[in-house]
């Protein structure tokens, strides 16, 4: 553990912990922990007010692995315990760690309203369409007639599009990325940090144990082009090494072929901003082994800023303090009306 | 019982009052009839929920209390919001209890009962006394009224003799409430929106009270529309003089003031209690307050009340579910507030999880409990003590909570108190019991000054305690960990659910450790009875024949069966428990001083059997489980029927 004495800013620092990590050799977590501790040294944060809160599951052990604050919860209520912290702590850099099951399943409710209230958080989702934890059950994310241990004949369920469930709960910030490509996740991760509200992060992250290659597709070379759309700001939607591009007419989107006929010109011009958009990205989430399926969209898809949770919480509590004075506890004891017996 | 206040012992409830003490008490209306005392007196007001039932009643109460009287109310409304009109299911009750002596209880059978329908009359018959005086509004027992009250082929019970053992005043209030409204523009739903007041003019005429209260509650109620505020006046005015004028009322009462200790007072509920009480703690602890809530009867009103207060550093927080109100309380002590969470049966069966979590982090936390009838849904409007199982043992693993529960209004205030200062003192969640009977009325309240409360010392530590490494979970003389706030540099350190390492707080699954903590965390939560005032009897000799032993709400009730016993020569002593869980050290010595225990509970026998466990004493049960507290003759009754044994 590296003790930080006194409050000058480390130069380097390092955030991880003297605690073993204990996830399976060749889990995707390992990258992302990798990324969340470089962001951490190289944005000058103090190790102090850094604050990882999570929940149940193999990503929640995240926080004993980081030499900050940390807190590891209970089964999806990892939102709920951020809002409450954020609500009496606006200081802190607070980053909530979650998985599919924990997030999407058992905790469902709890982070729909995370991102309605839009509390000032850095959500990372890391979604392995498994119960890792719990050796292999489907996930809410797992596709229909996933075999998994729960599931011999297959799922009957039909799997929550995470993206279009955090749009449709109008999160304020949202992105998706890759265990397999860091210096993207980096990236992303930055952006994540740098807004201001609910940054909602959805990372695919391979178990190699219980659900090994279930995003092999978009991750691997040899098929990562063809099937995976890189979005950056006010540039065109093109992929398969800029030889196909996403045009969009009467709001709908459709694959064209680069070259003769059209050119990136033709396509649609990515616009972080641009909320109906956004909202027909987050659902480009075809099931890529369909013939002529969309590619799967990665980077940051939406942002808006409106004011956070707690910045509107605290602001209520000084305008009570400015209207009605700060609490004096015994005209409080008091009250209105009184009357004298004597 | 302890007392941070030294507060009138009395318990009185009423509801929320609008009153200052007037320069002087005369009605200007001369007084005509004779006038006769009478020591105490119980009324109960009763009609449809739309009626103002609950309105005359309070006012009344404030009239009553303003006047010097002890007070002691219950009010009780249908569950339903909006009723079907003229039903059983719609009656809407409110019963005061006022005397020149001390009362404990809104009373066990009246002496008066008012009803504006037939239903009114019907519902509650049964709670009046034999020859007590019946007031009924002749306009609520028309056909249809009869009919939807079940009276079989429309009998009228006011014109066919069936209420012969009591004196019956029939009163055609809506006709008069009309005929005194003829002048205004009103129409004429809103002129019979005014009966109420009628017969509060009446009933402050027949017991000597005055109007000006209540007019002035107008006056600040209608301000904003005077031709409203007329017409209640006027209406007001016109029982008043009603009384004053009718042939069939030849007498008035009256109620001297009761003996009340001097002082100034105000009116408190007791979820009003509950939520000054847990400002009051955290102004003394010096933390923001947190309170993470969902909405759920009888324990909304906390969150009301709480809500206004923003400016003593108050967040609060409407969660999606009871589970993230809990989990978002955690969030905030975690943060360095105080976080508080309250809620009613069903829904402290929600944040069970939770609560194992915040006994695990050892980070305060306060969780009340606003009980209410069970199981399930059960009975929401209605009030039980049936929660006290679920606080003690109502969580996985072994996960002590200490538990503390409130007896009167007042006691709210100072429970809620003592509920944070054990929280911030002993790094603990600390489960709080009230009930919807005391949290739903108010007694008048002596209150403290601040300088009379207690400072609280927050366990807080600001530099690393083991040379230069910090240990979260080092632990000092009575078994409290150190709390390190986040954004203190080089106290970085990581807490969960999962079982610890004893001090540093890693994660481990060595089965000694697992052992040692279970006993280090029970042992913490045992050394809070160090701390507990010596046990005290409420009333009765130090030893001797039957020793009743209440908690909560109950309080009243019993007091006044145990100081009427003793009256009457009985070797009986009360002694009500506070401190549910640990139990306060003398409580078991008590216990061996009596021949007999009675434990009178509404529930099956919950503190009975963890009686029984840990004192090995033949505690018999006294058990009503109807929604509805004890009167103080059933109490005494049982304490009889186990003498003669």
């Amino acid at each position: 553990m590296s003790a930080v004495n006194g409050t000058v800013a480390p130069e380097k620092v390092d955030f991880s912990s003297d605690q073993e990590v204990r996830w399976c050799p060749g889990c995707g977590d390992y990258s992302i922990l990798k990324q969340v501790q470089t962001l951490l040294e190289q944005s000058g944060k103090k190790q102090e007010e850094v604050v990882f809160i999570s929940g149940i599951g193999c990503s929640s052990r995240f926080p004993y692995y980081l030499d900050t604050y940390g807190l590891h919860g209970i089964h999806g209520r990892a939102p709920a315990i951020v809002s409450g912290l954020r609500s009496v702590r606006p200081d802190l850099s607070v980053w909530m760690i979650t998985g599919d099951g924990d997030a999407l399943s058992i905790g469902g409710n709890h982070i729909i309203h995370l991102l309605r209230r839009n509390v000032h958080v850095n959500v990372l989702l890391f979604n392995n369409e498994i119960y890792g934890l719990t050796k292999g059950q489907y996930s809410p994310t797992s596709p229909e007639g996933a075999v998994t241990r729960s599931t011999p004949m297959g799922s009957t369920d039909h799997p929550f599009n995470p993206l279009a469930l955090v749009k449709g709960a109008d999160g304020t910030f949202i992105a998706r990325s890759m265990d397999r490509d860091p210096k993207h996740m980096r990236e992303v991760l930055y952006r994540a940090d740098a807004h201001r509200g609910t940054s909602l992060v959805e990372i695919y992250q391979n178990c190699n144990v219980f659900n090994d290659g279930a995003f092999e597709v978009f991750t691997e070379k040899a098929s990562k082009p063809a099937h995976t759309l890189f979005v950056e700001q006010g540039k065109p939607l093109t992929f398969a090494n800029g030889t196909k591009g996403i045009s969009i007419t009467d709001m709908k989107p459709r694959i064209i072929d680069i070259g003769a006929d059209f050119s990136p010109n033709d396509c649609w011009i990515h616009d972080e901003r641009d909320n109906f958009k956004a909202s027909i990205l987050v659902r480009l989430f075809e099931d890529p082994r369909l013939e002529g399926a969309m590619p799967r969209p990665f980077g940051v898809f939406y942002v808006n800023e409106r004011p956070t949770h707690e910045e509107k919480l605290q602001a209520q509590v000084k305008r009570a303090k400015e209207v009605k004075g700060t609490g004096d506890l015994d005209a409080l004891l008091k009250g209105e009306h009184t009357w004298v017996i004597g | 019982m302890g007392s941070l206040t030294n507060g009138p012992e009395q318990v009185v409830v009423h509801r929320k009052p609008g009153y200052l003490r007037p320069a002087n008490m005369t009605t200007g209306i001369t007084r005509t009839k004779p006038i006769e005392e009478r020591r105490n007196v119980v009324i109960l007001f009763a009609g449809d929920s739309g009626d103002g039932i609950q309105l005359t009643g309070s006012q009344f109460t404030d009239s009553s209390a303003l006047f010097g009287n002890d007070v002691s109310t219950f009010p009780n409304f249908p569950a339903e919001i909006r009723a079907p009109q003229g039903t059983l299911a719609g009656v809407s009750g409110f019963q005061l209890h006022f005397g020149s002596v001390e009362v404990f209880t809104p009373g066990d059978l009246c002496d008066v009962l008012v009803v504006m329908n037939a239903a009114a009359l019907k519902a509650n018959l049964s709670k009046l006394k034999k020859g007590g005086a019946i007031i009924a509004n002749t306009d609520g027992f028309d056909k249809k009224n009869l009919r939807l009250a079940g009276y079989i082929d429309d009998a009228d019970p006011l014109t066919d003799g069936t209420l012969s053992e009591y004196v019956l005043q029939s009163v055609d209030v809506t006709k008069m409430t009309r005929a005194a409204l003829e002048a205004t523009a009103l129409g004429m739903k809103e002129k019979d929106r005014c009966k109420n007041m009628f017969v509060l003019g009446f009933i402050n005429w027949m017991y000597n009270r005055d109007n000006g209260l209540t007019e002035r509650f107008l006056e600040k109620k209608f301000g904003k529309k005077p031709e409203l505020l007329d017409a209640n006046r006027k209406a007001l005015l016109a029982g008043y003089h009603f009384g004053d004028t009718s042939e069939t009322f030849t007498t008035r009462f009256e109620v001297k003031p009761a003996p009340m200790p001097k002082g100034t007072y105000r009116s408190i509920t007791g979820n009003q209690g509950t939520a000054l009480g847990l400002i009051a703690a955290a102004q003394k602890a010096k933390l923001e307050l947190f309170y993470g809530s969902y909405p759920i009867t009888p324990a909304s009103d906390i969150l009301h009340e709480l809500s206004r207060h923003k400016n003593f550093g108050v967040s609060t927080f409407q969660a999606e579910d009871e589970i993230a109100a809990i989990s978002s309380a955690i969030g905030a002590s975690y943060g360095g507030a105080i976080g508080i969470t309250a809620s009613s049966g069903p829904g402290i069966a929600l944040k069970t999880e939770a609560m194992g979590l915040a006994f695990m982090l050892e980070l305060p936390l306060v969780i009340v409990n606003v009980q209410r009838g069970g199981p399930s849904t059960g009975l929401p409007t209605k009030t039980e003590q049936a929660d006290l199982w679920q606080a003690v043992f109502g969580r996985n693993g072994e996960a002590p909570i200490p538990v503390i529960a409130a007896s009167t209004p007042i006691d709210c205030f100072e429970m809620a108190f003592e509920a944070v200062q054990i929280a911030l003192e002993h790094m603990t969640p600390v489960i709080l019991l009230t009930d919807g009977y005391i949290a739903n009325g108010a007694e008048p309240w002596r209150f403290p000054q601040s300088k009379d409360l207690p400072e609280i010392t927050p366990n807080f530590i600001k530099a690393p305690n083991d040379g230069e490494r910090f240990l979260p979970y080092l632990r000092d003389e009575r078994g409290v960990r150190p709390w390190a706030l986040p954004g203190q540099p080089g106290l970085q350190h990581r807490i969960g659910g999962i079982e610890k390492q004893d001090k540093t707080g890693n994660i481990s699954y060595e089965p000694k450790n697992h052992e040692l903590m279970v006993r280090l965390r029970a042992e913490k939560v045992a050394r809070i009875a160090d701390r507990f005032k010596p046990i005290r009897l409420d009333s009765g000799p130090p030893e001797g024949d039957v020793l009743i032993v209440g908690w909560g709400s109950t309080y009243g009730a019993i007091r006044t069966a145990a100081l009427e016993l003793q009256a009457e020569g009985r070797s009986v002593a009360h002694v009500h428990v506070r401190h549910m869980f640990p139990f306060n050290k003398g409580l078991g010595p008590l216990l061996k001083k009596y021949k007999q225990v009675l434990v009178p509970e509404m529930n099956s026998g919950q503190l009975r059997q963890m009686l029984r466990a840990e004192f090995l004493v033949d505690a018999q049960g006294l058990n009503k489980i109807q929604g509805l507290p004890f009167t103080s003759a059933e109490i005494k009754e049982a304490v009889l029927n186990m003498m003669k044994r």
